[in-house]
């Protein structure tokens, strides 16, 4: 065990530090851009100079890196304050699956473009009916010659009105069991009969939409998986969604409202020195690095087989509360004046309203506490209704 | 970087484990909890035989001069187990503050027969219901003779030696003070995890020897009490373990209302979150593990992370557990109590979780000044 650099982890950091001191842009050279744009530029320059999605095999825009190279590179990116939000899908999700389940040609045509940031991909599974029961979804795609027909509506699909791609898994057969009867596409989002519509979220902004379809054909060359294996392959999907969800700190970490109760008067002293912040914050202390050393001990088994196991769900779980609760804290630190958005704080108070949707998105923590159960301690599962039956026979709301 | 503890390591986990199932079932345990030895001897003497009381004491003592990472292996295999001996007291403290802080000849002396477990060790610092501080000693050393009184002395009734703190007569502040077991008295008490015997000790001008430098007896004590977190932190996350296997167990085999009872989702979160906890804990041991082993400024903060966590975890598992088992639980009978009881001892045995939550925030805040 050693959680120091060896001598050439060393030298790669180093090699790191010196090229993103080089090349980080500068306040300038992102002002007047949108945030689209700002991602963009920044995963470009990564790209160009081999720096993106180090990784991968070098044919998709890699650098064969190793698991730790990969730390190290994370470590020292998240020094700065980069725009990065929205490749998570594409990258962290739709481009791991594709490497897994994707054909030479599929991987070979779309992994560079992912690496580059060319291309934005987003991730159509949720869909009124089914969200947690995600196998339960209804959008049908039916298959004519080399193409499939879909119909349907998907929902809460972050940032498809700005992508280019979306992985998405559809009903292929209504007649057989949920988990039997899907499969597992990819689609362009500019293909006729899709339509993107944005939802208002509870902070106000609108960063999910609803997406409808209406006999959108996806060529089968879009196929990830065999017909009736897209259950298969979304568990790919999501394995590598909760790993990748759970390393960000969403806006508010330790060291925040470490500094804000450092700062914070309670009476006639620093709210720091007052006993139950502190216990809060050891706690919370406690968990972040709880989960930051839970992460890299996943390294290992990661750097071993691809997928990410069950067990990540922890990192999820425990961090959404966290920055939930940890945002409503330092709320109260402020007293009245952390009402108001206008606070020089709006940190907590943006938190505080986008967290919420933390604990449901990609998998709710009630769902996550179900695969620790059931995936990782070998508890039974739920009783079922539906299990064995055909999907077109099982009860539903509506 | 490397998270991982060695192949040796982990050889050195399945020779412990397998050696603890074999020597140290519950029903071991369970001699000591309802029996008047106030540890198991043969115990003892058996993993003295494999010298793990040896581990990381150096060579020239009569060690095995290996490393914390050995040590930690061991201390979560003891914990796993509930093992009813004096381990704790007489490696994590005694030793450790020998190693540190004593003198050329206090080693000497002491070293080599705590290593071989022929001498037992601890340290004896509670005088008061409530917290300890360096000002309300009043246990005292004048000229070398100490008086006074100390409670909850974990092995204070089987130590040969015991490392008491006292308020210094030069008016230096407090000193730790090494004592005979001939020099004082003691009154075995009952305490809250029988399995580990606790002791009343009074010192009436008893003889001591300084350890370390006069007024420095509270920072000394607290050094070791961080290394002494993280190796008990292993105990407990091993303590932790254990138990969420026995709920899980339990959990898959009962059945209620036709189903068992791991089905029903109130009683799958418990056990969940029994896992969450557990684990955060335990990458928490890693980290603390590696700033013992090499000494790193970092240990702390470290040792405060792993403590809160493993107190936490330990706790909730152990309530949990009985919950899970339903009236069973809270039987004499069942184990449960073992593993419950052991939680709160090891919560309070080096002060308690609010105050180590205190000293976490005191070390992150010592951190950014040096930073
Ligand atoms: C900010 C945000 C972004 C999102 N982005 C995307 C996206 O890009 N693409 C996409 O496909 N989806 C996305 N989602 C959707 C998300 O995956 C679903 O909302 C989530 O899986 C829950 O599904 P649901 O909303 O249908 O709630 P439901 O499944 O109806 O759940 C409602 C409640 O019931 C509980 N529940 C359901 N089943 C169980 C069970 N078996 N045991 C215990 N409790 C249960 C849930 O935990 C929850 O508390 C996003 C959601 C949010 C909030």
């Amino acid at each position: 065990m050693d959680f120091n650099d060896t001598p050439s982890e060393a030298s790669f950091r180093k090699e790191v530090r010196e090229w993103l001191q080089r090349n980080v842009p500068t306040k300038d050279e992102l002002k007047g851009l949108t945030e689209i744009q700002q991602c963009k530029l920044w995963q470009r320059r990564k790209s160009d100079a081999g720096w993106a999605c180090i990784r991968w095999p070098e044919k998709y825009g890699g650098r064969n890196a190793s698991a730790i190279e990969q730390v190290i590179w994370q470590q020292e990116e998240s020094k700065y304050d980069l725009p990065l939000g929205i490749f998570d899908i594409g990258i962290g999700m739709a481009a791991p699956t594709l490497m897994h389940w994707g054909t030479d040609q599929q991987r070979q045509k779309h992994l560079p473009q992912l690496a580059s940031g060319e291309h934005i991909w987003c991730q159509l599974f949720s869909e009124p009916i089914a969200g947690s029961d995600l196998a339960g979804i209804r959008s049908r795609a039916i298959q004519e010659g080399d193409v499939w027909v879909v119909n349907g509506q998907k929902i809460w699909t972050s940032g498809a009105h700005y992508s280019d791609f979306g992985i998405i898994v559809v009903r292929t057969d209504p007649t057989v069991p949920k988990h039997e009867g899907l499969t597992y596409f990819f689609v362009d989002m500019k293909s006729l009969g899709i339509d993107v519509k944005p939802i208002k979220q509870i902070s106000g902004s609108s960063n999910f939409n609803e997406v409808f379809f209406q006999n959108v054909k996806i060529p089968d060359a879009n196929r990830l998986g065999a017909v009736g294996q897209g259950w298969k392959v979304s568990i790919t999907t999501l394995m590598n969604e909760r790993a990748a969800l759970g390393t960000g700190d969403g806006g508010v970490a330790f060291k925040n409202v470490f500094e804000l109760a450092s700062q914070l008067m309670i009476e006639d002293r620093p709210a720091i020195d007052d006993s139950q912040v502190r216990s809060a914050l050891a706690n919370w202390y406690c968990q972040e690095s709880g989960l930051r050393y839970t992460g890299y001990r996943a390294l290992t088994a990661l750097s071993r087989g691809e997928t990410p196991g069950p067990e990540h769900s922890i990192s999820k779980l425990v961090g959404a509360s966290k920055i939930q609760d940890m945002a409503s804290f330092a709320l109260d630190l402020l007293e009245m004046a952390g009402s108001l958005s206008t606070s020089e704080q709006a940190r907590y108070f943006d938190t505080f309203l986008n967290s919420p949707g933390f604990r449901v998105a990609g998998g709710t923590d009630e769902i996550m506490l179900n695969i620790l159960a059931e995936r990782v301690l070998g508890l039974p599962q739920e009783v079922r209704i539906d299990k064995g039956i055909p999907f077109n026979e099982v009860p539903t709301s509506s | 970087m490397n998270f991982e503890f060695s192949k040796e390591q982990d050889l050195l986990r399945e020779q412990a484990r397998a050696f603890l199932t074999q020597h140290c079932p519950t029903t071991v345990v369970r001699k000591i909890l309802e029996g008047n030895d106030p540890f198991d001897r043969d115990l003892w003497r058996k993993i003295a035989e494999l010298g793990w009381q040896a581990t990381v004491i150096p060579e020239e003592y009569g060690g095995l001069g290996l490393t914390y990472y050995e040590l930690a292996v061991i201390a979560e295999e003891l914990g796993r187990a509930l093992a009813p001996t004096p381990f704790s007291s007489s490696v994590y403290l005694a030793s450790e503050l020998l190693l540190r802080d004593g003198s050329p000849g206090q080693r000497e002396r002491w070293l080599p027969k705590l290593a071989n477990g022929e001498t037992i060790g601890t340290l004896a610092f509670v005088e008061d219901l409530g917290r300890s501080t360096p000002r309300n000693i009043q246990t005292i050393a004048r000229n070398g003779k100490i008086s006074g009184r100390k409670i909850a002395v974990t092995d204070g009734d089987v130590a040969d030696f015991v490392i008491v703190l006292v308020m210094s007569d030069k008016g230096n502040g407090t000193s730790l003070y090494c004592v005979e077991s001939k020099e004082f008295s003691y009154e075995i008490v009952d305490s809250i995890d029988p399995t580990r015997s606790h002791a009343t000790l009074e010192f009436n001008r008893a003889y001591g020897e300084l350890i370390g430098t006069d007024g420095y007896g509270w920072e000394t004590m607290n050094a070791v009490f961080d290394r002494a977190a993280i190796l008990i932190a292993w105990e407990q996350v091993g303590g932790t373990e254990s138990t969420l296997a026995q709920a899980t167990e339990y959990a898959k085999s009962r059945y209620a209302f036709g189903r068992p009872i791991g089905s029903f989702q109130a009683i799958k979160y418990k056990l969940a979150n029994m896992y969450v906890k557990h684990t955060l804990a335990r990458s928490n041991c890693y980290y603390g593990t590696w700033t013992l082993a090499g000494g790193h400024a970092d240990l702390p903060l470290a040792a405060a992370t792993c403590r809160v966590s493993a107190i936490q975890a330990y706790y909730y598992a152990t309530k949990e557990n009985i919950q899970t088992h339903g009236g069973m639980g809270f039987t004499w009978e069942f184990d449960c109590q073992l593993y419950y009881r052991r939680a709160k001892l090891l919560a309070l045995n080096l002060g308690s979780e609010h105050w180590w939550q205190d000293r976490l925030i005191t070390a992150h805040e010592q951190r950014n000044k040096v930073a």
